[in-house]
């Protein structure tokens, strides 16, 4: 499974981590929030990198004490219909101002790439190699939005008052 | 009339460029039809019983005369010459070709229509009065608060995939023609005592299996602040709405396991972290900027009752019409005229692509090229000179949609049913056919008086049968077509859910059971002026139900 991340498809330096496997000393790593919860901190204290799988039927407010030392959080697309996700990706970086790496997880389909970056997602896990290729296409798609996000990106009210100001600013 | 900008049109043409990307990695079989299905919905395609079944979005009930001849041209050139114009403001196509379906949606872009989340697990066609503008008892236009909600809720990064479909609903207007109680979210504009515009706005109405009465979460939300409040609501929706049980998975379901107090508080506590959010704070100048691309007529000064109207009011089937489909428009001289999309023996709310550039004329001639859309399932011209009014009875006679039967017995609203719809168990086109036989005769329809029955062919209550006075849903019993009626709902401020009269019955027997309880009705009234509606209220269903089942 390709995983995009910035753009571009880069190999993981993240290993996913069973929750019966042993973690390794060394090394970045993904582990589930189950296995996170039950010891943070030490997990938190070894050398690498700490990740987290984070399900989308759970408080992300749970997180809030680790942000600033997680370098990845994972969040879940069970399936693509299925966007609980994308109101946890939002709440993280837009109202607990998460700035580590999100990674959508799951089945994440370039049908959903626009809504995930917008959503404050910035690595993919991506299912099928012929979607991966076509990110960067993909992600160009649209250049109007309507609806304000964390992602930076103008929306069509904004660019409309700005359009207004200039215009009465050159009268 | 709301006018595109250039913003407005690069986003529709950016979205048809991806549905034709999406379908053709659907031909080609890169795309699994699971894939697919939800990126199809997400366009307005669903698959019938015969064919793709295509709808298109009308935004609060408001068209150009462009864009119905534009609807003609694709009932015409995809389609079998016709249409279906729903009760949610949208128009379908039932035999549309997946591989013309680009092309159409293409077509419809030129003009600026879409059909971008008319079906799917999203934020739906946002819905007002189709008098919007022109209504003498309305607050304000709520089509300005309509046109921010359908670009707000457009392709929504957030809530693109819902547990369930999702649907607003925006009057402004002391009578409620917008059917705003039954909706997931209602809104109902008014100002508080400063004079500061807002919303009362429900939550968790809706009809489908388990009809629910929306509840009023909150009495006033300022205008500045409806984006914030209502992004609230849908953020608790999208994290908590049930996913395990399609069924249980409506808003409307969440509010009632929570119950209204609980939801209220939920939402209350997200929304004080929201509310300042300043992105979507809608100033005044945001709201003014989208008021300004609304055009508006120019309007003449007019005698009241001008002369042409007199001399017409000696023909009684001009004076039929005009008692029925002309109601006040707010400027004098003036009229809202309803073309009635239910002719005797026609299935309701279907029209022609002849009748459509029929009606797109005669909108340019009468109605300063403007054509409304109800979810009544009828057209309607919103600002007709009244001296126009005898020529233009007799253009609207002559294409068929002055039958003066609006809001009376035969002015049905039923769903397409087992005749096209996958999901249906029973016919419902044929019982709305059979009645408006029935009852053709426009004195006898007279007589009993503003009366709305409403069919649907299963559960999911498309016809939204709940909310009829009469409402008739099927029901398949042993491989036969049986029919459940309720009497007593309504859908507008007043709005309830209608109660079943007894067990249900066999197509054939349909329209005799209504027919009954209309004599029933016409004999129980207290005084001619009593409406259906307040005789159920008045005596409850016991007296129909002993009339209906007596002989049965």
């Amino acid at each position: 499974m390709p995983l995009v991340k910035n753009g571009k498809i880069s190999g993981d330096a993240f290993v996913h981590v069973a929750d019966d496997a042993e973690i390794p000393g060394e090394g970045a790593i993904l582990i589930s929030s189950a296995r996170f919860l039950d010891d943070p901190e030490t997990l938190l204290r070894r050398g690498g990198k700490t990740g987290v799988i984070w399900p989308n039927n759970r408080n992300v407010d749970d997180l809030v004490p680790y942000l600033g030392r997680l370098a990845v959080i994972g969040l879940v697309f069970p399936t693509f219909r299925d966007g609980r996700a994308y109101s946890q990706a939002r709440l993280l970086r837009e109202r607990h101002l998460y700035r580590g790496e999100l990674r959508a997880t799951g089945q994440v389909l370039r049908d959903q790439f626009v809504f995930m970056l917008r959503a404050g997602f910035d690595a993919f896990e991506v299912k099928k190699a012929s979607d991966a290729d076509a990110f960067t296409l993909t992600a160009k798609r649209y250049s109007v939005f309507y609806q304000p996000t964390g992602d930076g990106r103008i929306t069509a009210l904004h660019q409309r008052m700005q359009q207004r100001h200039s215009e009465s600013a050159g009268q | 009339m709301y006018a595109y900008d250039e913003l407005d049109r690069t986003l529709i043409n950016e979205r048809v460029s991806e549905f034709r990307d999406q379908v053709k990695r659907r031909l080609s079989g890169e795309l699994t039809e699971d894939e697919f299905k939800m990126l199809r919905l997400q366009n307005g395609v669903y698959l019938q019983l015969h064919a793709y079944m295509f709808r298109v979005a009308i935004p609060y009930g408001t068209l150009s005369s462009k864009q119905l001849r534009r609807l003609a041209h694709v009932a015409r050139r995809y389609d079998r010459g016709y249409g279906h114009f729903t009760t949610r403001q949208n128009i379908q196509f039932n035999w549309i070709k997946l591989a013309e379906l680009p092309d159409a949606l293409s077509d419809l872009a030129e003009v600026g229509i879409h059909a971008m989340q008319t079906s799917g697990n999203n934020t739906r066609n946002v819905t007002s009065d189709q008098w919007a503008g022109v209504a003498p008892d309305e607050v304000e236009d709520p089509r300005i608060w309509s046109e921010l909600l359908r670009q707000y809720t457009t392709l929504h990064p957030e809530f693109s995939f819902l547990p369930r479909k999702f649907k607003f609903a925006i009057t402004a207007s002391a009578h409620d023609r917008a059917a705003i109680k039954v909706h997931d979210i209602g809104l109902r504009l008014h100002k508080n005592s400063e004079g500061e515009t807002g919303f009362e706005v429900l939550v968790g109405g809706g009809l489908g299996r388990t009809p629910f009465i929306g509840k009023t979460i909150k009495p006033f939300v300022a205008g500045r602040d409806l984006l914030s409040y209502v992004e609230t609501i849908l953020r608790v929706y999208n994290q908590y709405g049930r996913r395990d049980n399609i069924y249980k998975a409506r808003i409307k379901i969440l509010v009632h396991e929570l119950g209204i107090e609980k939801f209220a508080k939920e939402v209350e506590d997200e929304w004080r972290q929201m509310r300042d959010n300043s992105a979507l704070t809608l100033d005044n100048a945001v709201v003014e900027e989208i008021r300004s691309r609304f055009t508006y007529p120019t309007y003449e000064k007019l005698p009241h009752m001008p002369e042409e109207s007199k001399k017409a009011a000696h023909d009684p089937h001009f004076e039929a019409w005009r008692k029925n489909s002309v109601a006040p428009h707010k400027v004098q001289g003036y009229a809202i005229v309803t073309l009635s999309l239910k002719p005797v023996g026609g299935p309701p709310g279907d029209a022609t692509a002849d009748q459509m550039d029929a009606i797109a004329d005669l909108a340019d001639k009468y109605s300063f090229g403007e054509i409304r859309v109800g979810h009544e399932q009828n057209l309607a011209l919103p600002h007709v000179a009244r001296r126009d009014l005898p020529a233009l009875w007799r253009a609207l006679d002559k294409i068929g949609v002055a039958t003066p039967n609006v809001n009376l017995v035969s002015d049905i609203i039923a769903c397409p049913g087992l005749d096209y719809c996958s999901l249906a168990n029973a016919r419902s086109i044929p019982i709305a056919q059979e009645l408006t036989r029935r009852f053709a005769n426009h004195d006898t329809a007279n007589l009993i008086g503003r009366l709305h029955i409403n069919i649907s062919g299963c559960i999911n209550a498309c016809g939204h049968h709940h909310v009829g006075h009469i409402g008739i849903l099927g029901v398949e019993k042993n491989g036969e077509e049986f029919y459940q009626i309720t009497i007593g709902g309504r859908a507008d401020e007043n709005a309830e859910v209608g109660t079943l009269i007894g067990p249900a019955v066999p197509y054939g027997e349909v329209a005799d059971v209504i027919e009954d309880i209309v004599e029933a009705y016409l004999a129980l009234r207290a005084r001619p002026d009593e409406l259906f509606i307040d005789t159920v209220k008045r005596l409850g269903v016991e007296p129909f139900r002993e009339r209906v089942y007596a002989t049965r």
